[in-house]
């Protein structure tokens, strides 16, 4: 900490340089911030997954509809604590472009099975006791400007009702919010006995069943026993934990992993080059001014260490500049873009990756300067000068 | 005149020396690569979907769906319904049948080779018309299957992108096995991500009875689809949904190719504010380099415009440089490079390449040009204002 102040004035000896570099740094990892929080919301879901609950869906394919009368079965396998069940409504709330998950369940079942949705008991009550009682998450209530109260129309794509409309009303009945800052909230939840009584076809079906299993039992052994009841039937499942089933949803969108991995190599290593030839420039002017030092009595190690001090010093005044802008973008971009893309985090893991570059990025740009300055032969360096 | 041979000569001596300053020279012109290679690999994205899709699409060509459904999954039409389209105005005949095929598709699942993982594969029931409504396609290995057996053909997209969908092979839905008997071709547009079987052998297996979810006609002409359409409306047997083809693909991957621009444009632009501020460093340290130089050819006689210019064509020439490599490379390693991804319209994969396209490389190069004319402005100007008198004394 001594040699601070003499760092500090090192940086700053040729204002516009560093600032200039401080900035591409800057740049580079406000990048950094934003495309880790869009990579986190491709696989969205996956850590926000509850170990001990498993989704039950047809085993062909996802929207294959399962028979109602399975959800006796489920519940009586042993292992499982408690069921409840879901479908794809698939409507559109004014703009058939900006769509978000609409699903019929069942009221109470579903808020036992997912505690992290918070939502005050009266509203709860309210929403069981009204037929065509919905209730929203808080994002898609305030990107809509929705309260409890207003009716609102839902245009379906797939359920027609049995009247012929394509028209659904509910009553927003309650506005949820979760606990966990990485989970959306941008979907809607009616009653599955209004769908059910309402629609034109399909009936006495769902879409998939959500269980969960009881503390002690096993998850995989519960959910093979549920596959194996059902084998050989009209309509075969596949059980999986809820983690896996989000894992193998987000692998279909292929490689965008690999593409965000693309981008930030290139990015780094225009950064590297940048502030890397910065450094040996200012390590190559300063020649004289180094072997003055050492004159002085300052050891190789200590010319290294300064050297490559101010190297990682101007990557971590730029980087977490960008970070915290990021950060910023990311906050405003989750409330903007809740219910077009759910899921933007910025994760804390992402977070100390990203310091963690900053740290190597800059002993690697600092490395060869600050070796250079530091096998500096005194008499030879005084002589070029 | 006098001036623009100063502007001449300057450059040219500028450039000669460039090998003394390779360094920060090397930097920027890697830094400008690297925001056209950026900008033209992902944007190439957008720009393979959206020609896979234009592909699919013609003008000629009606998807009638039931109203309201936003993709054929969502659509339901009855027997009685396609036989009301058979009949209708404006639909191509061939003698006296109608070039049509009513179809529905299933998803199923297929492991992707990339992942190993399970991708929604769509899986298509088409009738005989569906060569004959769709022009590009043609089996390009094995055969045809044959009606009322369970014989599959497979797009050659998704032949290379899926595993186990080789012409001999047989895949398992469910309890039904399939036979691969043929692949087929589609000039590269979206059907050849999909699976075809005869209808009646789909209808049986996933119980569909006797449904459809959209019936493709060829029509007489591009104008006759207003004539259809009116006709349909106003029909109370059928309430229908009747578009162009290529009006429903530029529909069904609208979203996607949004969220890629969405996505691309802000991050080129961030890039090349970064790459901005790379010019512009190797530039002020080109001139600081020079100082002496600079000063020296003041005192000679050339003017400061001269300078000036010299020091922004060298930035534009760097800046050009790295442009035209990063294209380069662009185009030689993600042009024609094949993905898939989930479409959210149809809920399905789509199998695509990327096309790194004329347009998006001249963009490219017309943002290094913006890059090259920025970076270099500032240092220019510092360096034109150079006082002569003390860069001579800093000798």
């Amino acid at each position: 900490m001594k040699y601070f102040g003499f760092i500090w004035k090192n940086v700053w000896r040729k204002k516009i340089r560093t600032s200039l570099t401080i900035l591409s740094v800057f740049v580079a990892f406000l990048l950094f911030a934003l495309l880790s929080a869009i990579g986190y919301a491709f696989k969205s879901g996956v850590d926000v997954a509850d170990a001990e609950r498993l989704i039950v869906i047809d085993k062909i394919t996802l929207i294959n509809p399962l028979p109602m009368a399975y959800k006796n079965r489920i519940a009586a396998t042993e292992g499982v604590h408690s069921v409840t069940h879901s479908s794809w409504f698939g409507g559109y709330y004014q703009d058939p472009r900006v769509q978000f998950p609409q699903f019929p369940t069942e009221p109470y079942e579903y808020f036992s099975m997912y505690p992290e949705l918070k939502m005050p008991q009266e509203q709860l009550d309210g929403w069981a006791r009204n037929r065509q009682g919905a209730v929203i998450g808080r994002e898609l209530a305030e990107q809509y400007s929705l309260k409890v109260g207003d009716r609102i129309p839902i245009q379906a794509t797939i359920w027609t009702k049995a009247d012929g409309g394509r028209t659904w009303e509910f009553d927003i009945e309650g506005i949820f919010e979760t606990e966990d800052p990485r989970g959306s909230t941008a979907f809607l939840l009616f009653q599955y006995d209004y769908f059910e009584e309402a629609r034109a076809f399909g009936k006495g079906s769902v879409g998939w069943y959500i269980l969960r299993v009881s503390p002690d039992s096993d998850p995989v052994q519960v959910g093979n026993a549920i596959d194996l009841q059902f084998a050989n039937s009209p309509n075969e499942t596949e059980t999986s934990t809820e983690a896996a089933f989000s894992q193998s949803f987000a692998r279909q969108f292929g490689n965008i992993a690999l593409i965000v991995t693309l981008i930030l190599g290139a990015v780094f290593f225009t950064l590297l080059l940048v502030s890397g030839n910065t450094m040996s420039q200012s390590v190559r002017e300063r020649i004289s001014e180094l072997a003055v030092l050492k004159t002085l009595g300052f050891s190789d190690r200590l010319v290294l260490g300064t050297v490559l001090s101010e190297s990682i010093l101007i990557m971590l005044l730029g980087g977490l500049l960008g970070l915290g802008v990021g950060w910023l973008l990311v906050q405003g971009a989750a409330q903007a873009m809740g219910a077009f893309l759910p899921g933007i985090f910025l994760s804390s893991q992402a977070i100390l990756t990203a310091i963690a570059v900053m740290i190597g990025a800059g002993i690697v740009a600092g490395i060869f300067p600050a070796l250079q300055a530091m096998r500096l032969s005194i008499i030879d360096a005084l002589a070029r000068a | 005149m006098n001036t623009i041979k100063q502007i001449i000569a300057v450059t040219l001596l500028n450039l000669r020396n460039l090998p003394k300053r390779l360094g920060s020279s090397v930097v920027a012109v890697v830094g400008v690569g690297a925001v056209v290679l950026v900008f033209a690999a992902v944007l190439s994205m957008a720009a393979g979907l959206e020609k896979t899709m234009m592909a699919t699409g013609s003008d000629d060509t009606a998807v009638i769906m039931r109203s309201g459904s936003t993709s054929e999954l969502n659509s339901g039409l009855s027997n009685e319904q396609t036989l009301i389209v058979a009949n209708a105005p404006g639909v191509l005949k061939d003698g006296d049948s109608a070039i049509m095929s009513a179809e529905f598709y299933v998803i199923t699942d297929v492991k992707k080779r990339s992942s190993g993982t399970d991708a929604n594969v769509p899986f298509r029931g088409v009738q005989q018309g569906a060569f004959a409504v769709r022009d590009n396609v043609r089996i390009s290995e094995g055969r045809m299957f044959e009606p009322g057996k369970n014989e599959i053909v497979v797009g050659r997209a998704a032949q290379s992108e899926f595993v186990g969908l080789n012409v001999g092979e047989t895949i398992r839905f469910g309890q039904t096995e399939w036979a691969i008997v043929g692949s087929f071709d589609a000039g590269g547009s979206v059907s050849e991500s999909e699976l075809w079987t005869d209808i009646r052998v789909l209808q049986s297996a996933y119980r569909r009875g006797n449904s459809f979810q959209s019936i493709r006609v060829k029509l007489e002409s591009p104008e006759s689809i207003e004539t259809l359409r009116e006709t349909l409306d106003a029909d109370p047997r059928i309430d229908p949904d009747v578009m162009s083809e290529r009006d429903y693909y530029s529909s069904q991957s609208q979203g996607l190719v949004q969220f890629i621009k969405l996505i691309g444009y802000p991050l080129t632009i961030l890039m090349a504010v970064g790459a901005i501020f790379g010019a512009l460093n190797s530039m002020y340290s080109s001139v600081s380099v020079r100082g002496k130089e600079i000063a020296t050819l003041r005192a000679l006689g050339f003017g400061p415009a001269a300078v000036l210019f010299s020091t922004v064509i060298e930035s534009v020439l760097l800046a050009l440089t790295g442009g035209v490599l990063g294209g380069l490379i662009a185009f030689a390693v993600f042009n024609g490079f094949q993905v898939s991804t989930l479409n959210g319209a149809s809920f399905s994969q789509v199998v695509f390449n990327f096309a790194v396209t004329p347009e998006l490389l001249i963009q490219g190069l017309k943002a290094a040009l913006i890059i090259g004319v920025v970076g270099g402005l500032f240092p220019a100007v510092r360096a034109a204002r150079l006082p002569v008198a003390q860069a001579l004394r800093e000798l």
